[in-house]
């Protein structure tokens, strides 16, 4: 009897631990995934939105209500969207910067790190990558001061240099022209130390011993860079390749926000998907079309990095990223 | 000894770049961290600059005139400067202690290779990444269902969750805890609580270094939920405060109790410009301070992010 009963009691009891542990594990994830669940599930419930013509419901206020009580109106968000010239110019400007962003993103840390790497101080490196790195932890707030100062139009560094060369200065808040160059420099000067570092973590780690080998055969310092540096960088500049594609319909909200100043005249080439949306939707309250804009965005950008990721799984399995 | 780091140092030199070539890098380095740093230095000097010279010959690397009024000015301002600083600080130090802990929780459930719901959670989080309900929809829930309004709240709860911070925590504790810790500690009938704060934490201390100055910068750095869900005064943190200052200079002397009625006497008694300029150094000086962590941290937690999920 008892050798039977003492089983049972056991496989019960490793059972009951079993729950305990399950039970104790969820209670762990409970807190992030009620997070999740609020502020990013329940949200996208709100899609419908898109498809209405939101009105908030007067006698009792609530999301589900104004949700319930609004009229569904087809596609009548998106026709609106469309009928504007300023959605073909605020998707030109999010892909044209996005493109240039991360061609540049790519190369210049990329040959930065390469750069460092070849450093035979190694103080001096650790120095570089320290100053570089600082832009980083910069808000947007703080970068657009430091472009005032230059910019500024009766006291900015650069404006008073123009004058004292006898140069006609730029109104660089009402004009157009300078400001892809700036937007991309601006861009270049926060983000460029984090990939380095990034990029130089992962050249660090090649085994020295292959620069010997290429070298004993001859290799040129750039058949070096061309045929170790860059194949083992491989798997991380597609991964980040795939990430940035992925986020092609979306931008950096700060710096095309705040480094303009909110100037009105220069939304021809500042205005991006993401500010337009946060501008209709606190300007004129059209929240069924700055959702449809939203919704939009975030569709094209789902199916790109999915795109993106699948041809990568084709070629290279190893360089995927799920 | 001595023959063997000679012959290292002439290996190495073989290898290395001419000379030239090395000083043409170092020279593009520079030139390139100069960049980096100068717009600090230079708002600095703005900051310590008298107004009379801003007035006469803008702002300058030289001034004509030094001045200490915009700092002096700060302490007159009273309730809206501090009160800001305060706030800043505040959701900083309470958003960071929250946050590392549910990415803590979060993370090491995930990591349990055991965990029956596992990859259900994996996939719950990562998905956010992926697809959201985009802004507007989140804006209303957050306003209207959860009532992140003009509150401390409002400026916390937003930022709370990272699902990359997760894979990230993750990855450190895959890299860091051997299972075996775990299945000891299961044997000894540590319970999972116990187990995870008296053995894993203190394991992957670096780990949760990294997750928590993250957190820290990103909440010093926050301006956009301050501007999304804040109008009340007393609420609104340093970040979101220099964004109105740089609309409206004169909002500073319109808001400070300190200052009585003569609102527009002050504005112009003012030393407006390197006052705003003194305000961004005084909200970038504690991350110069916090630097050498975040630094050291942040970039162990770069290398190990950046490996596959």
């Amino acid at each position: 009897m008892s050798k039977a009963t003492t089983k049972q009691r056991k496989v019960s009891k490793t059972k009951s631990a079993k729950r305990k542990k399950t039970l104790m594990l969820l209670t762990m994830v409970a807190p992030g995934a009620i997070w999740l669940i609020l502020l990013r599930y329940i949200p996208m419930f709100g899609i419908v939105m898109a498809f209405q013509d939101y009105k908030i419901y007067t006698k009792n206020p609530t999301f589900i209500n104004n949700l319930r009580h609004s009229a569904f109106v087809g596609l009548k968000n998106f026709k609106f969207l469309f009928a504007t010239s300023d959605t073909w110019v605020m998707i030109r400007n999010t892909l044209a910067y996005n493109v240039v962003f991360i061609i540049l993103g790519l190369i210049i840390p990329v040959t930065f790190a390469i750069l460092l790497n070849e450093l035979t101080k190694k103080i001096n490196a650790k120095v570089y990558q320290t100053l570089m790195f600082f832009p980083y932890f910069l808000s947007w707030v703080v970068a657009s001061y430091f472009v005032q100062a230059f910019l500024d139009p009766t006291r900015g560094l650069l404006v008073n240099l123009m004058k004292s060369w006898g140069m006609v200065p730029i109104d660089f808040y009402n004009d157009t022209k300078p400001w892809p160059l700036i937007l991309t420099i601006c861009n270049i000067w926060k983000n460029t130390g984090y990939s380095t570092i990034l990029y130089l973590s992962a050249i660090t780690g090649i085994d020295s011993s292959q620069y010997e080998a290429a070298n004993i055969d001859g290799a040129s310092k750039w058949q070096q860079v061309l045929y170790v540096t860059l194949p083992h960088l491989k798997t991380m500049i597609i991964i980040l390749f795939i990430m940035n594609v992925g986020k092609i319909f979306n931008s950096d909200f700060g710096l095309f926000f705040n480094v303009p100043l909110q100037s009105g005249p220069l939304f021809p080439v500042t205005q991006t998907i993401d500010t337009y949306v946060y501008r209709a939707m606190m300007a004129t309250g059209n929240y069924g079309m700055s959702t449809a804009a939203g919704l939009l965005q975030n569709l094209i950008g789902f199916i790109c990095i999915m795109t993106a990721n699948t041809i990568v799984r084709k070629v290279d399995e190893d360089s995927s990223l799920f | 000894m001595a023959q063997t780091t000679n012959i290292k140092k002439r290996k190495r030199r073989i290898n290395a770049v001419s000379v030239q070539t090395e000083i043409l890098f170092n020279v593009i380095m520079i030139l390139f961290c100069l960049a980096c740093i100068i717009p600090f230095i230079f708002v600095i000097i703005i900051s310590f600059t008298s107004e009379e010279s801003i007035q006469q010959i803008g702002y300058s690397f030289t001034p004509i005139s030094w001045s200490l009024e915009a700092y002096k000015y700060t302490f007159k301002m009273g309730q809206s400067l501090w009160r800001s600083y305060f706030n800043s600080f505040y959701i900083t130090v309470l958003g960071t202690i929250l946050s590392v802990t549910i990415c803590v929780l979060y993370s090491y459930a995930l990591f349990r290779r055991d965990f029956k719901y596992r990859k259900f959670f994996t996939f719950f989080s990562f998905f956010t990444m992926l697809f959201g309900g985009g802004l507007v929809p989140t804006y209303i829930v957050c306003k209207q269902l959860l009532g992140l309004n003009d509150n401390y709240a409002a400026l916390i709860v937003p930022l709370l969750v990272s699902p990359f911070n997760i894979i990230i925590m993750r990855t450190f504790f895959q890299s860091s805890v051997p299972e075996e810790l775990i299945e000891a500690a299961a044997i000894d009938g540590s319970g999972e609580y116990n187990t995870l704060i008296r053995i894993i934490v203190p394991v992957s201390k670096p780990g949760i270094a990294t997750i928590a100055l993250l957190n820290a910068l990103a909440y010093w750095n926050e301006w956009y939920t301050a501007m999304l869900y804040v109008r009340d005064k007393a609420h609104i943190p340093l970040q979101y405060l220099l964004m109105q200052i740089q609309r409206n200079v004169e909002y500073l002397a319109k808001n400070s109790s300190g200052l009585g009625a003569d609102a527009i006497k002050a504005a112009q008694s003012m030393p407006t410009q390197s006052l705003r300029m003194a305000l961004v150094v005084l909200i970038v000086v504690p991350i110069t301070f916090a630097y050498p962590f975040f630094q050291r941290y942040i970039i162990a937690g770069l290398t190990v992010g950046s490996v596959k999920g």
